[in-house]
């Protein structure tokens, strides 16, 4: 049988339809596409996909299962590996990962092996309603901080071994930046709920409402009976360009205008909590965040939306998947053009005037491509006497996030690199006896499967680590 | 869930309570803050700690109403719950070694000084303390301030209590006087801090102030509660939720943070309104 070169398509919701809703933008697959593309799969020798899955996922035989029309074993397949299966299915960049290494993908398009485990996931919360046996409890205590995809998967894998895990979050839902960071067409809100849920079952405290480092110290928990400490708190503060204006009213970091709409259900009909919605919105920056920045720019009602990145396409850091959709929904990419001032509104006859201090424009400069860096990207280099400004009331900053020094500040002994991320060992150690660290607070803003892969090995850790105890 | 242990009316528009919470209770130090939500679906506010009980495990929380979520947590009674309380939040008010203080309190910024002023007094300071209200009916902890202080000035705008002056008044008079304090704190409306730190610089005294911008998260993750400083010419941006929220009054930008605490003014009358009118028609 000849293999179609192309991976099936996924199905979506129109561009111009969903760019005006916050429901998911995806589909997934049905039975029949699923099984379709599982038959694509070549099941070769080396598995190189599996190498390429930072959690290890035997790949080829859960999609050997789908073939079966096993769905449910597809799952349990996965479950060994991921915690997240549902949520990884989405927001993986499978392309750098898994599929990247596909067999097939070296003549054809990989197998689209991120839709198929998203339609297992999605397959099994539909259809299974055995119930989750709560593992025999090993008489281990282990306090995990944050429950973003690295500490939730470090619960995760240490419940199923048998310990007594309570997780810590700052937050007043469970779920990090999967809640507060990624928005709901992208990744439902129920099914990192579920997915808590899961582990709830399984026998693990959340405690909300928690901030480690205030509320509690590392120390304390400690003194609190707890063997070991995974610290998953997460990237910290966002950075800022450091030009004039950009405290005027109507400028956002990614994650304040992102954490308004999707914690803080700011999207909603009548919020609670307010955010600048409709006129034109410029957001700053070529990451994933910004794609997630600008998508829900639009959706929120905005007339214009502008990605004002300072290199060319070749260089933006986003999935190409989430810069196409955001190019067919409609926002408008500017790139090599960089921000140098944001304007605002100021009536000189009047202080008292309502629209002072509200942004009217972002001064910017066009850049062109010159020497590579040392990591070597070409350097944009601003092109002389080409400065113009673009007409936007919104301005959302998504340049990145400097680590939270809540931790630091009240861990003594817990050493951290020049860029205030956690020094850790090959075994997710810090330099704190039995305190584990993983995800963004070490390694700086990363991707969701890349905390998973790092919660899982300090899950191995602790428990090789307490077993000999 | 956290449940209201207590609650008392100080005046119309400013309301106290004693909110269960242990974990933050055994942590809370004077200055510092919390952040709740009173219901599901609900606003996360910042209020900074007016004292804490920690035998009962108990945090003193005392509020204006100003906007929506104010009015519906003032809607709430003694043993109903709230549904999130998280902190204690931000740095705490550095107290120690100071033998002169002067703590100069407006509206109900006057129950974030008085912790403040209680903790000095307690460490032997030479607590002077100088309130001020609109008028007589809004004065809030007189009593407590008393107790807490070697000299209490009273303030109103309308002179229904105590002098008819600004806070900056008594201030003045006795920086002119030549009362030596080694810092003056200062709590209450951007613009009266303002004028507090100007009356400040004039004499050379350092003056703290507590500022209390827009948040969300309160732990240094959406930036949204930033301010900038000029810290030797130069500007610099700080979070106050941990870089504060005292700051050097000197480098404090308060034009600023007073435009960007207007940012949801509109949106914020209206959802007041909104839910006057909804508690309203649950009355009638």
């Amino acid at each position: 049988m000849a293999i179609n070169p192309k991976k099936h398509e996924m199905p979506v919701q129109d561009a111009k339809v969903r760019a005006r809703n916050f429901d998911e933008v995806a589909l997934g697959y049905d039975e029949e596409n699923a099984v379709n593309e599982a038959l694509r799969c070549l099941n070769c020798v080396n598995k190189p996909c599996v190498s390429g899955c930072p959690v290890n996922i035997s790949i080829p035989e859960f999609i050997s299962k789908i073939k079966e029309k096993d769905y449910e074993g597809a799952y349990q397949v996965i479950n060994k590996s991921s915690s997240l299966p549902a949520v990884c299915g989405r927001v993986c960049p499978q392309e750098n990962q898994c599929e990247g290494k596909c067999t097939l993908g070296i003549k054809f398009e990989p197998v689209g092996i991120g839709r198929l485990e998203r339609f297992v996931a999605d397959y099994h919360n539909a259809n299974n309603n055995k119930e989750i046996e709560c593992p025999k409890d090993n008489g281990h205590k282990v306090a995990v901080v944050g429950s973003g995809p690295s500490g939730l998967t470090c619960a995760g894998d240490l419940a199923k071994k048998g310990y007594k895990v309570t997780v810590y979050e700052a937050l007043h839902t469970a779920g990090g930046v999967l809640v507060y960071g990624i928005p709901e067409f992208r990744l439902p809100k129920a099914i990192v709920a579920k997915e808590v849920d899961t582990l709830k079952k399984l026998g693990v405290d959340v405690e909300t409402n928690v901030v480690i480092g205030k509320t509690l110290t590392i120390d304390e928990l400690f003194e609190m009976g707890y063997e070991a400490v995974f610290v998953g708190s997460g990237a910290g503060l966002p950075n800022f360009m450091g030009i004039p204006g950009e405290s005027l009213k109507g400028v956002y970091s990614a994650n304040e205008f992102l954490t308004r709409s999707n914690l803080m259900k700011a999207f909603r009909n009548n919020p609670v909590t307010p955010i600048m919605k409709g006129g034109k919105v410029a957001i700053v920056g070529g990451g994933n965040v910004a794609m997630d920045a600008a998508r829900t720019a639009l959706r929120l009602g905005a007339e214009h939306v502008y990605v004002v990145y300072r290199r060319s396409m070749e260089e933006l850091p986003a999935r190409k998947e989430e810069v196409e959709h955001a190019i067919e929904e409609g926002v408008d990419f500017r790139l090599l053009n960089n921000p140098v001032e944001i304007l605002g509104y100021n009536n000189p006859d009047n202080p008292r005037d309502e629209r002072n201090g509200f942004v009217t424009g972002m001064k910017c400069i066009r850049m062109e491509l010159g020497e590579p860096d040392e990591r070597g990207r070409r350097r944009p280099v601003p092109v002389a006497d080409s400065e113009f400004v673009l007409d936007v009331d919104t301005v959302v900053i998504s340049i990145g996030t400097s680590p939270n020094p809540l931790i630091k500040d009240t861990t003594p002994g817990l050493e951290i690199n020049s860029h205030g991320g956690i020094i850790i060992n090959e075994d997710a150690l810090t330099s704190r006896n039995a305190v584990y660290a993983g995800g963004d607070a070490v390694t700086g803003a990363a991707t969701v499967i890349s905390a998973m892969g790092a919660g899982k090995l300090a899950a191995r850790s602790i428990d090789e680590y307490l077993s000999k105890k | 869930m956290y449940r209201i242990i207590r609650k008392k009316r100080l005046n119309p528009t400013v309301t106290m309570m004693d909110i269960e919470s242990p974990l933050v209770a055994r942590k809370a130090k004077p200055g510092q803050f919390i952040i709740l939500r009173v219901d599901e679906d609900g606003e996360r506010i910042p209020l900074t700690v007016a004292g804490v009980n920690e035998e009962e495990g108990s945090v003193k929380i005392i509020f204006q109403i100003v906007g929506a979520t104010t009015k519906l947590l003032d809607a709430k009674e003694e043993n109903e719950y709230i549904e999130d309380f998280v902190g204690p939040l931000g740095k705490a008010t550095d107290i120690e070694g100071k033998k002169s203080v002067c703590i100069v309190g407006g509206g109900v910024g006057c129950a974030i000084a008085l912790p403040i002023a209680e903790a000095l007094y307690k460490e032997g300071c030479e607590v002077t303390s100088i309130i001020g209200f609109k008028n007589k009916d809004i004065l809030i902890l007189e009593d407590e301030f008393r107790n807490n202080s070697k000299d209490l000035y009273i303030t109103t705008d309308d002179g229904s209590y105590g002098e008819k002056a600004n806070v900056t008044v008594p201030l003045k008079r006795l920086l002119e006087s030549g009362k030596k304090f080694d810092e003056v704190i200062t709590i209450g409306p951007l613009i009266m801090m303002k004028f507090v730190v100007a009356t400040c610089k004039e004499y050379g005294v350092p003056c703290t102030v507590s500022m209390n911008p827009i948040m969300i998260d309160g732990t240094g993750m959406c930036g949204g509660c930033r301010l900038t400083l000029n810290v030797d010419g130069k500007k610099v941006t700080k979070f106050a939720c941990v870089d504060g929220p005292d700051f050097n009054g000197y480098e404090v930008d308060f034009d600023e943070a007073m435009s960007r605490g207007r940012m949801y003014f509109d949106f914020e009358r209206h959802a007041y309104e909104e839910t006057c009118n909804l508690l309203n028609k649950e009355v009638r």
